[in-house]
């Protein structure tokens, strides 16, 4: 059969042409992929190697003995736990007030975007600059002293926006129709967005939120100044006390200590420690997140 | 007058006392028109006069002025942007959600303007209905989903909700469907059913109208016909005002059409005088398909 396109030569160059810049663009792609990959893995890789070495039931349930160079890292795993407890406290309800308010109520217009802007630039603010905040506030102007108190509200401040924009998507991602539906069947507007709303925002929402939490808990800089103590041989009792916390601990660790390679094993382990907390709160994140999705799929 | 003629046709009777054979309807429609066209109308459901709806700039309706007549399925016909799903909303005040709008002129339902300060939206939405024209159940159980509206209208007694759930799903020829998996998700049954669930979500607040916005556009022809039965047997008990872009749906259904134009009312009388013996030529135009 004769064949009629003259083109067909052409077509089958641009074929080829467009398969090569395919494959090139997966590669791509799949390099990326690897290199971050790659870069998790030698973290993980290294401080699980040398800081595993220390890890025993005494180093998790010690305070540090004798100028930091034995025991364990308690006082600060339970000071992290604490302050990380606070920042929920104080970044939660008022993220997602703040989300519901901004997304169901507030009128779309000048002052909204205004809100969203100074949002997006909070998230944008560096952390340190939290800390001199935190300092400025609640340490000094509402007579906090360097204390959990103090620290945890930074810490909450400094999540806020995540959570904000992390509802806020929770949000916007339930359908329209649910709204008018109730509407027109006479809920009033909290009825409404109590009852359709936010029951299938809410796996959305807490996923956000871990994951905002679970950066905050790594922070060092916003704790840095409000209420982290450098070293304290016993646990805080009130709100208003100072504690040890598992970044700047590290930070000590690694940085501040008269023997600093001696020291460098448990910074390692406290490193390691850290990392295991962060990431139990990551999955968490995930699990919640997983089972509300299923419980929502039934119904 | 439905409850008598009911209890004197020994088709349409149950043992309850509630109306479920659909075919047995069908078959009682003609006798159901004639009482219809016998009956004064000696009272006016929703009256609208010199109503005007604008979004931001552009005029959406402009000066209609309509009555509604209780107990009669009124369809809305008209192309595409005529204004007829605007008219539909503003009877229910769902336009307000919407930033921007504008509106002269009155609308009275039962004889209050429910654009005068004083009225209560929330009440009003319970008196007057609206079925989407997509279903829209909530992600809830079926029960839950009929039982919603009572609930937020402080309804809390179990016995009562269950009566009123089942009361609700039988009107709307679902129950017998449903009556055994109420606890499943709603999102499970298929779109027709959905939507008379839907239409039972709305039935359950004891609305006095029904607004309907395309309620057959989504679903197939057997679930529609369903819908037009249903609709039928309401219209003896309820205001039911109906939009369509289905002509054939609005002559079957209907006693009354109103036919819109570029966001003015063209036309508004029987169904039979409309499709028949049109007065406006634009009305006669666009029944016989010359556009639209």
């Amino acid at each position: 059969m004769k064949i009629l396109n003259p083109d067909l030569k052409k077509t089958n160059t641009e074929q080829v042409h467009r398969n090569w810049t395919q494959t090139a663009a997966f590669l791509c792609l799949r390099l990326s992929l690897i290199v971050v990959f790659l870069i998790l893995m030698v973290i993980l890789y290294d401080i699980t190697k040398k800081g595993i070495g220390v890890i025993s039931w005494l180093f998790l349930t010690e305070a540090p003995r004798t100028g930091m160079t034995e025991g364990g890292i308690f006082p600060a795993i339970v000071g992290t736990f604490y302050v990380t407890l606070i920042a929920t406290l104080v970044a939660v309800p008022l993220g997602i007030i703040t989300a519901i308010y901004l997304n169901e109520y507030a009128l779309q217009g000048r002052l909204n975007r205004l809100i969203r802007i100074s949002l997006r630039n909070m998230a944008g603010v560096p952390s340190i600059v939290f800390g001199l905040f935190g300092v400025a506030l609640f340490v000094q102007r509402m007579g906090f002293r360097p204390s959990l108190l103090a620290a945890g509200m930074t810490l909450g401040l400094l999540t806020l926006p995540v959570t904000v924009t992390a509802a806020e998507e929770a949000l916007k991602a339930v359908p329209k129709s649910y709204r008018e539906g109730g509407l027109a069947l006479g809920a009033t507007k909290w009825q409404m967005v109590k009852s359709l709303v936010l029951p299938p925002a809410v796996p959305g929402m807490l996923t956000g939120v871990i994951l905002g939490l679970s950066r905050a808990a790594g922070e060092t800089a916003p704790i840095l100044f409000t209420g982290a103590a450098f070293f304290l041989p016993y646990l805080p009792d009130s709100p208003f006390s100072q504690f040890m916390a598992l970044p700047y601990h590290l930070f000590i660790l690694a940085t501040q200590h008269h023997d600093i390679s001696g020291v460098r094993p448990l910074a390692y382990g406290t490193a390691f420690v850290l990392l295991v907390l962060v990431f139990m709160l990551n999955l968490s994140a995930v699990l919640l997140r997983y089972r509300y999705r299923k419980q929502i799929k039934q119904f | 007058m439905t409850k008598s003629k009911l209890e004197k046709n020994p088709v349409l009777t149950e043992s309850k006392g509630k109306l479920i054979s659909l075919n047995a309807l069908n078959e009682s429609r003609q006798h159901e028109y004639t009482q219809k066209e016998i009956k004064t109308e000696k009272e006016v459901k929703v009256k609208v006069n010199d109503f005007s709806f604008y979004y931001s700039s552009k005029q959406a309706l402009q000066n209609v002025n309509m009555d509604i007549a209780p107990n009669e399925v009124t369809a809305l016909i008209g192309p595409s942007g005529c204004g007829k799903t605007t008219f539909l909303r503003t009877i229910n005040r769902m336009n307000d959600l919407i930033p921007g709008t504008r509106l002269e002129g009155e609308v009275i339902v039962s004889g209050q303007n429910i654009y005068h300060p004083a009225v209560d939206v929330v009440e009003l939405r319970r008196k007057v209905g609206l079925v989407f024209q997509q279903p829209n159940p909530f992600p809830k159980s079926i029960y839950e989903n009929v039982a919603y509206g009572p609930k937020i209208h402080g309804k809390k007694k179990r016995t009562l909700l269950d009566e009123i759930v089942e009361e609700s799903l039988q009107q709307a020829a679902l129950w017998d469907e449903v009556k055994d998996r109420l606890k499943d998700s709603a999102l499970s049954l298929s779109g027709g059913q959905q939507q008379r669930l839907c239409i039972a979500r709305v039935l359950a607040v004891r609305p006095e109208i029904i607004l309907m916005d395309e309620p057959t556009s989504a679903l197939d022809p057997v679930a529609t016909q369903r819908i037009e039965d249903l609709i039928r047997k309401l219209s003896s008990g309820y205001t039911i005002i109906i939009v369509t872009h289905n002509m054939q749906q609005a002559a079957r259904i209907s006693d009354f059409t109103a036919f819109f134009l570029l966001g003015e009312l063209v036309e508004c009388g029987k169904t039979a005088q409309i499709f028949t013996k049109p007065k406006d030529t634009r009305t006669e135009e666009y029944i016989t398909g010359r556009f639209g």
